[in-house]
């Protein structure tokens, strides 16, 4: 079975008396170390279908099954867990919390999940040396640069092993130069079998994935192959 | 939850709350404050009011305590003026209790005279105490050295006396006083021995001079007591005084100033005052003497320190309730301040739960090391009022306790809201929040 299947996804949110469709039947499945981007102009409904990917929503109707457990109708403690535990999440603004250090942020999402201390140190660091940040353990956000932010928020997105990581416009706060690292390591965890799904507006992005989603008012407008690869 | 967990949860408590140094300094100010006065309040509350309770009780709990005392003007001038005026307790009188009451244990009748005491060329002003042997079965007086008066020295009217131990230390100084005689009057009085009145004897003494008040001789520069025999005293002493004063020439003669009637159990004793009053009413027509009851006065200042203890504890409690709501206040802006520190907790797994454990501990922290640091200055004040005020402070165990509990349930109590809403706020809305 997909990693992820999703059916007749609606989202439609209440805007006092007005209804706002954001997302209209949509079915998407995504096979198991695929590689996705989302694409489509602002308003097409880009971050409500992340959202509901992500597990941060539930969906207004329609069903979404991750990794085999349908998810679309658990309360909002299971959906905790299902977000620390399947799912890696990368955003544009890298959203480290300030006050830990590079290794402390990593293993966030690990001592939501009941490891001991040893453990998630030692895979944090782990992590770290992975993503190139081998010299920077005890470093705070503010310390670093973007690109070394954006690779302390991977890292923290692999902490769980997830089954698809998430990638909010990866780049879309970096230099041209430190975004191309970002993505040469996205690539790299594509290469290593993980599933990936981003959402971005740059199409040179969307051309390094295997398959470009194009969103338009709610709808899946076309689905676009490459395979340069 | 696991202890690593707690552990976790702890340090990253301790570690926000660091990061805002001054935040939370001031906001533990309020509960600092506010555990600090109670324990002070308690401790000086406690205090003052055991100090009366322990100068009530050395007056006797068993004892009743009839004074002599001046019949009101308007009762006096129904009598021929210029003449002498008689009133107060008589000999009659203790002896018609002794011999109608059985149930009465000791009955010790007092007269007391201010004299002056002298010795070689000191002389210091004392009050003269006639009584019998029993005495200090009513009073709160302890033998140091010798003994004290005895049947002999009563029946055969000896000129003994003993001294209070302030009184030998103004007069014989580095002298021993037992044997040497004391002046008084023109008499020598032999010194048999010396007494002490039991420590904290501050307040007794004030309620001695306050009746010495009231019997009309002032008992101005008085050091001490010299207790000879009753029946001395009455073969010396003029039980007749003259006074001027007022543009008139009034005389009055008293017999005894006090009797003191000891029973056996404390329930006997508000009995005993009705059967006191009906007979010592059917043997005086003028209303001059007052029956006081220590343990009337003890259960008096029991529901004195009740009252006391309720407003002060008010006060108090205003003030933790006043460093809450400051706590909460606090957390509140915590909680606004970090909203996008909760959304990317929530993104990465956090349960609502986890999120109110983590905002909960922290004030606990806040208010618990609040806490800890009023306790600290909460006892240290009741030291320095005892030191510098000359108060009496009593701090007890049970003050840190609630003063702890206290500071704890206001940690939970004004920590639950903030919590609840960081728990409850939308990730999604957090996490674009700036």
């Amino acid at each position: 079975m997909a990693v992820v299947h999703i059916e007749k996804l609606c989202k439609t949110y209440q805007l006092g008396p007005v209804q706002l469709p954001a997302l209209r039947d949509v079915d998407l499945e995504i096979e198991q170390g695929q590689y996705i981007a989302i694409m489509g102009p602002s308003g097409s409904g880009k971050s409500t279908l992340l959202n509901l990917l992500g597990c941060l929503d539930r969906p207004t109707s329609g069903r979404y099954w991750l990794g085999g457990k349908d998810v679309s109708t658990l309360d909002d403690n299971h959906l905790s867990l299902i977000r620390g535990k399947r799912i890696g999440f990368i955003f544009q603004s890298y959203n480290l919390i300030g006050q830990l250090n590079v290794i402390e942020n990593i293993k966030l999402p690990m001592s939501y999940q009941g490891f001991s201390e040893e453990r998630s140190i030692e895979r944090a660091g782990k992590l770290a040396t992975m993503v190139g940040l081998g010299d920077r353990f005890k470093h705070r956000p503010r310390e670093l640069s973007g690109g070394q932010q954006q690779r302390v928020a991977i890292a923290r997105a692999l902490a769980n092993d997830p089954v698809i990581i998430l990638a909010d416009e990866p780049t879309g706060n970096l230099d041209s130069e430190s975004g191309a690292e970002i993505l040469t390591i996205l690539d790299d965890l594509h290469q290593r079998g993980k599933t990936l799904i981003i959402v971005t507006h740059d199409e040179h992005i969307g051309g390094r994935a295997e398959r470009t989603i194009h969103l338009l008012d709610g709808r899946i407008e076309r689905v676009e192959y490459n395979h340069r690869r | 939850m696991h202890w690593f967990s707690a552990k976790r949860t702890i340090k990253l408590g301790v570690k926000s709350l660091w990061m805002h140094r001054l935040r939370s300094t001031l906001t533990m100010l309020g509960i600092v404050f506010g555990v600090c006065s109670v324990i002070a309040m308690l401790a000086i509350g406690e205090g003052a009011s055991r100090e009366a309770q322990d100068a009530i009780a050395r007056l006797g709990s068993t004892n009743l305590i009839i004074e002599t005392v001046k019949p009101s003007d308007e009762q006096a001038n129904s009598g021929e003026a210029n003449t002498m005026r008689k009133y107060g307790l008589t000999y009659v009188d203790a002896e018609s209790i002794r011999n109608t009451i059985p149930s009465v244990q000791v009955i010790v009748p007092v007269r007391e005279i201010d004299q002056e005491a002298r010795y070689l060329n000191r002389k210091v002003a004392i009050k003269l105490i006639g009584t019998i042997p029993w005495y200090t079965e009513v009073s709160p007086v302890r033998l140091i050295r010798g003994r004290f008066l005895s049947s002999v020295d009563l029946q055969y009217q000896l000129a003994t006396c003993v001294i209070e131990n302030q009184v030998a230390r103004k007069l014989f100084a580095f002298d021993d006083p037992l044997g040497m005689d004391v002046r008084i009057y023109g008499n020598y009085y032999r010194v048999v021995g010396i007494v002490a009145r039991l420590a904290g004897g501050q307040t007794a003494d004030s309620f001695a001079s306050e009746i010495a008040a009231v019997n009309g001789n002032g008992g101005g520069g008085v050091i001490g007591n010299v207790y000879i025999p009753l029946t001395t005293a009455r073969k010396r002493f003029t039980e007749v005084k003259a006074s001027f004063g007022g543009g008139s020439e009034s005389i009055e003669k008293v017999e005894l100033q006090k009797i003191v009637v000891k029973v056996d159990s404390t329930e006997q004793v508000l009995p005993m005052r009705n059967i006191l009053n009906t007979l010592l009413g059917r043997i005086h027509d003028k209303q001059d003497y007052n029956i006081v009851v220590p343990l009337e006065l003890l259960r008096q200042a029991a529901r004195t320190k009740q009252i006391f203890s309720i407003v002060l504890g008010s006060i108090a409690a205003i003030s933790l309730l006043v460093g809450g709501i400051g706590i909460m206040n606090i957390m509140l802006a915590t909680v606004s301040e970090r909203t996008r520190e909760i959304g990317i907790r929530r993104a990465l797994g956090a349960r609502k739960w986890d999120i109110i454990v983590q905002f909960l501990s922290e004030t606990l922290l806040l208010t618990l090391a609040g806490g800890i640091l009023g306790i600290i200055l909460g006892a240290l004040i009741p030291f320095l009022v005892t030191y510098f005020g000359h108060m009496p402070t009593v701090i007890t165990p049970s003050s840190l306790v609630l003063a702890f509990g206290i500071s704890a349930v206001v940690g939970i109590t004004f920590g639950i809201y903030p919590a609840y809403r960081a728990a409850n706020m939308d990730p999604i809305e957090s996490l674009r929040h700036e």
